[in-house]
């Protein structure tokens, strides 16, 4: 019996039941993924949540992607597995090298907590497939280094390949272009600021991000059907 | 040998720096005048123990490249501060 969704859970990460609970919600299947296991398992996708991993201590990210799970996602990674890191996990995959890019501290120094509204870019990546191109999300976001900044060629590069994903409409932490989300050249993986587990239920702030997690779980089981390679030896680790 | 280090990163030119626009804003209004160019960083300090001073930098580079700065927003200066004589703490 296959999983749909690992969740890696980090000392410090606070997000890991949310997001198994909006995929649960979906009839999805989720097991949660410690920092020091050398594997993810038989997982159709991997989600790195929100959090404060390792304390944020010296950048946030810059630890956690020293766990040892870490390897293990990153090697799924490469194979063409579904990968999205969600806030803080978004600083883990930039910070391991998986996504271009870096989150530095918000522009107005403030810690933001709002519920904010974001454009659909590209969706040519396994979070925003099943989205359409235009439509407006309203989606929380919750940090304190959320901006994102990179150099003008990698700019350049992440706007005309359609890696960008998701973008703010009031630009609300000085990102680049006001970039929300942007996924790698492959689309495989994917990180975004916004909590789409906390816009997952009507009693919460509406279910905008349904389709987000909608779409990362079709790519799951199409990994787990057809995407995966023939039998690496550490598939099934 | 050991050799006293002292690691000094800062963001790459250009990158936004709000921390340290906002302590040059509020330095006019303690009545320094004149002072800009603020920039907010961090600072490590290390004993490392190797045969030569160039060995004790060459790990220092390595620390900076893999895990004390990120490459895409931050640049790093190592200044060995010490001849070799330091007393390990």
């Amino acid at each position: 019996m296959t999983t749909d969704i690992g969740i890696v859970c980090f000392p410090g990460s606070n997000c890991e039941h949310d997001v198994a609970r909006a995929f649960g919600a979906l009839g999805a299947s989720t097991r949660i993924l410690w920092h020091q296991d050398d594997g993810i398992g038989d997982v159709g996708a991997v989600v790195i949540p929100g959090g404060f991993a390792h304390g944020d201590y010296l950048r946030p990210g810059a630890i956690a992607r020293f766990a040892p799970v870490m390897a293990a996602v990153a090697d799924f990674a490469a194979r063409g597995g579904p990968v999205v890191g969600i806030c803080n996990g978004f600083q883990v995959l930039t910070e391991a090298g998986l996504l271009p890019g870096a989150l530095t501290r918000n522009v107005g120094l403030r810690f933001i907590c709002r519920t904010v509204e974001c454009t659909v870019e590209s969706t040519r990546n396994v979070l925003t497939a099943r989205a359409t191109a235009g439509m407006m999300l309203r989606l929380p976001i919750n940090h304190y280094e959320g901006n994102y900044t990179c150099d003008a060629a990698t700019l350049g590069q992440v706007e005309r390949d359609g890696q960008v994903l998701l973008r703010y409409r009031d630009n609300p932490n000085g990102a680049a272009h006001g970039i929300a989300g942007v996924a790698n050249p492959a689309g495989n993986v994917v990180g975004l600021m916004p909590h789409p587990e906390r816009a997952s239920d009507p009693l919460g702030v509406g279910t905008d991000g349904v389709v987000l997690f909608e779409s990362l779980l079709e790519a799951a089981r199409t990994w787990q059907t057809v995407g995966r390679p023939s039998e690496p030896a550490d598939a099934a680790n | 040998m050991s050799y006293d280090i002292v690691v000094e990163i800062r963001g790459l030119a250009g990158l936004a720096d709000p921390e340290g626009l906002a302590i040059e804003r509020a330095l006019p209004s303690l009545g320094f005048e004149g002072v800009r160019g603020v920039h907010v960083g961090k600072m490590f300090r290390f004993v490392v123990d190797a045969p030569s001073e160039a060995e004790a930098r060459q790990t220092a580079e390595e620390m900076c490249d893999r895990l004390l700065a990120n490459p895409v927003i931050e640049r790093a200066e190592i200044r060995v501060v010490s001849d070799g004589s330091v007393e390990r703490p």
